[in-house]
């Protein structure tokens, strides 16, 4: 067992491209546990802008059927972690579309274990990270599916686009599979603007900063489309990405 | 409206564009017809101000809004376009996620905001959209849809008419729109481009391998483009010429 209280080190996987400093100052995390009964639906929206340093570690557990929607705008000013472990029952299913903005020098990342422990659970995660300046924006991701949990169907979607060559982004999308009748996508890609695309926007007339508020603002939507908060999340990731541009 | 004089341009140093001079007042319809690799649509992007087009010598002077002498070298692709230029792509860009109608009305009213103009509302510029996609017989609700994602080659040339209709532009150049075009089609975007941009204050450049839309969209002057450089120049019958005898004989 690792001690809660005791610092992680660069070592542990889950910690590999954090900002041990800035963790330091918030260390110890502690759990939120989240507990979704049998068959209920419910969600959550995490919205981390602040100026100080943010770690948050959820511990969520959906019973036979239940649902919960986890959506998260990681994008504070210094340093913003969410970890989110999930244990899925039977039938169960979890959304996460998060969006992680960052145009300083703060490390951004998100870091999910989703256990698939029973069968026909559904997990699906969306990430997309927009990254300037000095900025880290990290994505690990675990899904586990356990022996027996046949039907389980995953999926990972994450991207990331760098705004200047000084930005950094880390994806690692990971399986551990020990059920046969699975479906677990993954897609990873770490990506520029595309040039030719903002100077056709431009010849219309858009600004460069317009241009590129409208192409990232379309690489972000997936993350949070069909979100209760949709509109508030779209918002606020909006009002980030105009001021980063 | 627009006087390009012993215009230079290289792209990752090489010499494209080597000492190209043409004149284009309000009111005409000038067509570039040249062999490929001549530097056709080089001169479009150029004048666009799309970016690794370097500008090594010669000048580009357009007639602004308020009549007033402009060096388009000295304003950005997006001033250029404010300005009243504007470019029909010969392979317009796929933008995902982007719808066409949030595109154009952001675009639009960027342009009105550069010029000291009001922005349109959300209705008045449906209405507008609404007008200028039935010019060109395209459905509104391919304007819903990801600016030309999933169209056809000529729905994407259809789109840029669209979009020219919109955005209402004083200048436009117009690099191979009728290439991928049906023969309906051709029709279609001939009788747009006669709409949108056959008036006293306007002008247009279209840059063509064929003289079939030049059947739709009648030229005062053809120009054939070699080199680099605007080698002959004639009446619309000199595209008559060419094509019955080809690049080799005539220029």
């Amino acid at each position: 067992m690792t001690r809660l209280d005791v610092l992680p080190t660069r070592k542990s996987e889950a910690y590999r491209y954090s900002d041990l400093d800035a963790l330091a100052g918030v260390w110890p995390v502690a759990r939120e546990e989240i507990l979704v009964p049998s068959g209920q639906d419910t969600f959550l929206s995490l919205v981390e802008l602040g100026e100080a340093a943010v770690a948050r570690h959820l511990d969520i557990t959906l019973e036979a059927g239940a649902r919960f929607d986890l959506r998260v705008l990681n994008a504070g000013a210094a340093f913003g972690r969410v970890a989110v472990d999930v244990r899925l029952g039977e039938g169960a299913q979890f959304t996460l579309g998060a969006a992680q903005l960052g145009a300083g020098a703060q490390t951004l990342e998100i870091v999910t274990e989703v256990s698939h422990e029973a069968p026909n659970a559904n997990s699906r995660q969306v990430v997309r990270s927009v990254l300037a300046g000095r900025a880290t924006g990290t994505y690990l991701g675990k899904v586990a599916v356990a022996r027996g949990s046949d039907g389980t169907d995953s999926e990972q979607s994450v991207r990331a686009m760098l705004l200047d060559r000084t930005a950094t982004a880390n994806a690692r999308p990971e399986l551990e599979i020990y059920a046969d009748d699975v479906k677990c996508a993954h897609g990873c890609a770490v990506g520029e603007l595309d040039a030719m695309g903002l100077f056709y926007l431009q010849s219309r007339g858009l600004t460069p900063p317009e241009a590129k508020r409208l192409m990232l603002q379309a690489f972000i939507a997936e993350a949070f489309s069909g979100a209760p908060e949709e509109e508030r999340l779209q918002t606020l990731a909006l009002q980030r990405l105009e001021d980063m541009v | 409206m627009l006087q390009i004089d012993n215009l230079h341009a290289t792209i990752a140093g090489k010499p494209i564009l080597k000492g190209l001079s043409l004149t284009v007042n309000a009111g005409e319809i000038h067509a570039i017809m040249g062999p490929n690799g001549a530097g056709k649509s080089t001169l479009g992007y150029t004048l666009g101000g799309r970016p690794g087009y370097e500008v090594t010598g010669g000048s580009v002077m357009f007639d602004g809004q308020d009549g007033q002498r402009i060096d388009l070298f000295a304003l950005e692709p997006h001033e250029r376009a404010a300005a009243g230029l504007f470019l029909g792509f010969q392979y317009p860009v796929e933008i995902p996620g982007v719808s066409n109608v949030q595109f154009l009305r952001e675009a639009l009213n960027a342009q009105r905001k550069a010029r000291g103009q009001e922005p349109l509302s959300g209705g008045e510029f449906l209405k507008l959209a609404r007008e200028k996609a039935g010019l060109l017989r395209m459905d509104m609700e391919m304007l819903k849809r990801p600016v030309n994602v999933g169209f056809s080659g000529g729905e994407k040339k259809r789109a840029e008419m669209v979009q020219m209709g919109i955005l209402d532009p004083r200048f436009a150049v117009l690099d191979e729109t009728d290439s991928g075009l049906d023969i309906d089609a051709l029709r279609i975007v001939g009788g747009g481009i006669n709409a949108i941009m056959r008036k006293p204050d306007k002008a247009v450049l279209l840059i063509t391998h064929y003289q079939r839309l030049l059947d739709y969209v009648k030229p005062d002057f053809v120009h054939v483009l070699a080199d680099g450089r605007i080698v002959r120049t004639g009446g619309p019958e000199l595209a008559l010429q060419l094509e019955e005898q080809g690049y080799e004989a005539v220029a």
